[in-house]
């Protein structure tokens, strides 16, 4: 085999050193100290929105409370995203232990992982882990306790206001930002929500130092990334990569070859077509993604995969505002009535303009982001869409 | 067995009374029960001293908190892309002729649920379904019938 384009790492799911270690080292320096090597080391939310990480930490820090939270996001719905599962089965400690740094950073004592109610057979498996990391952290004195809790099968509880509502008990419908949560979050608490991937490199940020990760990636994805790959590829599964890499590499490396697309991003991401595989890059400097990439050969209808996330969108949209949960219902019928003739192909563009309010609109993420699909895929595939 | 008043009873006390324990009794009644009563919403409405109308209204927000009764086992079956591009309509048909009903249906013994569910992150081994809180990859229609005729003859025993 040729020697690849793309770097493997072995960083996230290693288990060399002990997550221990890292605690032990957090537990050594101030809060102004983790927050500055958080900033230091570039690293952005894994989650898909990309925020620094750092950054927020230092805006919960400064946030006056008695009392502040720190949510680990488990929430992982994303079509075509699972690495969180698998992170959470193989080296939940390392998770643990970021939730532990982030709340010794902005003096937090209590901890929820919210676990999406998909993988409610992960706590066979987390349950005693926890129960023997709070012995440790009994043996070091650290008041810091984390709970977890369950999802019930809501796409839109990813959202980080939207979980926080389904922790305190209520619908999960996100709330309108600001206030951001790192002002007031969980029960009106200045709370830090990171994804499960973003714990775990702060966990190796602190084990490996801030010279060693930022050798990893490109200027504006520093660090390395685990990748969820499925769809029409011979070696589906997770990977983890440096990020920064063309599209045209990864089908080198991942497509069967024959791929015609790529969607990025899962269902919410974006679709790209052949002809942009080598001008674009997977990363915050190109398409940002949670971790999610499909593929998709020649044999398959664009059609049919528009119409599958827009059905999913539909679904789970939590219809508190009007924009999305109409919006997204109005794409879909739109796109059946063109495809059974009824409405002419000019229609696609009123349907395109619906999206591009929704992307200004909604009031979350989930209603904002249908448009990215809906317009990648309807700009390069529209004679799929039409015929 | 409880029944739905000291389960919910049995409930509260290891949640607590406050809104944020709503969802872990929630649930803990639906694990027994399979789905929320009528009875089961009222009930804790009642010990958890919140309006029965906000208690119905955060249940039917979330797609496993079933209201309407379900099968002792539930079968939830991806249809998702990465699923749906592998075959899960080969799978979903398979199952509908085994247990003789279509998606959306429960058998008359009270058994099996056959549901849909958006993705549940087994795309790279897909069709993927859960059987309750199980996950079952890599499925073959041959596969999903042995699978589900191992629960039947499970629960002939």
């Amino acid at each position: 085999m040729a020697e690849l384009k793309l770097k493997k790492v072995d960083l996230i799911f290693s288990t060399k050193r002990n997550p221990l270690e890292a605690l032990d080292k957090a537990l050594s320096l101030s809060p102004d100290q983790i927050i500055q090597m958080m900033i230091d080391s570039g690293l952005k939310g894994r989650g898909g929105a990309g925020f620094p990480t750092g950054l927020k930490w230092k805006f919960a820090a400064a946030s006056k409370g008695d009392e502040k939270y720190v949510i680990c996001n488990a929430d992982e719905g994303e079509p075509g995203t699972f690495k969180d599962r698998r992170i959470l089965d193989e080296v939940p400690e390392k998770v643990f232990v970021g939730m532990t740094i982030c709340a010794h950073a902005i003096g937090s004592k209590k901890g929820y992982i919210y676990l999406r109610g998909e993988y409610k057979y992960l706590l066979k498996g987390l349950l005693p882990k926890l129960e023997s990391y709070h012995q440790e952290l009994k043996k070091r004195n650290v008041p810091f306790e984390i709970e977890i809790r369950l999802g019930s099968g809501a796409y839109v509880c990813g959202e980080e206001t939207a979980l926080m509502e389904s922790i305190e008990g209520y619908r999960g419908e996100p709330r309108n930002k600001p206030p951001f949560p790192t002002v007031a979050g969980l029960f009106g608490k200045p709370t830090i929500i990171n994804n499960v991937e973003t714990l775990v490199s702060a966990t190796m940020i602190m084990c490996m130092g801030v010279e060693e990760f930022i050798k990893l990636g490109t200027t504006d994805s520093r660090g390395s990334k685990v990748f969820s790959i499925s769809g029409d590829t011979p070696k589906a599964g997770i990977y983890e990569l440096e990020m920064g890499m063309r599209v045209s590499d990864f089908v080198e490396e991942f497509g069967d070859g024959d791929t015609k697309a790529v969607q990025i991003g899962g269902a919410s991401g974006f679709c790209v077509p052949r002809k942009k595989f080598n001008e674009t890059i997977i990363g915050f400097e190109g398409i940002p993604t949670g971790g999610s990439i499909m593929l998709f050969n020649s044999s398959r209808s664009m059609y049919n995969v528009l119409k599958n996330y827009l059905d999913f969108f539909v679904e789970e949209s939590c219809g508190q505002c009007t924009p999305c949960r109409v919006g997204t219902q109005q794409l879909l019928k739109g796109i059946e009535a063109i495809k059974r003739g009824e409405k002419g192909p000019e229609y696609l563009e009123e349907l395109k303009k619906l999206a591009q309010t929704m992307r200004v609109a909604a009031k979350c993420g989930l209603g904002q982001s249908v448009a990215n699909p809906f317009i990648s895929i309807v700009d390069n595939f529209k004679e799929e869409i039409i015929y | 067995m409880l029944n739905t008043s000291e389960l919910v009873k049995k409930l509260v006390e290891k949640y607590g009374k406050q809104r944020s324990s709503l969802l872990p009794v929630l649930q803990g009644v639906v694990e027994e029960q399979r789905y929320l009563s009528e009875d089961a919403l009222v009930e804790v409405a009642k010990q958890m001293d919140i309006p029965p109308a906000d208690v119905y209204g955060t249940a039917t927000f979330y797609s496993f908190l079933d209201t309407v009764p379900r099968g002792k086992n539930i079968i939830r079956v991806c249809k998702t892309i990465s699923c749906d591009l592998v075959g899960k309509d080969a799978i979903v048909k398979a199952l509908e002729k085994v247990l003789k009903i279509k998606v959306g249906e429960t058998t008359h013994d009270g058994q099996f649920s056959l549901l849909y569910t958006n993705c549940i992150g087994w795309c790279h081994k897909g069709p993927a379904m859960l059987i309750n809180d199980e996950p079952y990859t890599e499925l073959t229609p041959q596969k999903a019938i042995e699978i589900v005729e191992n629960y039947i003859e499970k629960s002939k025993n």
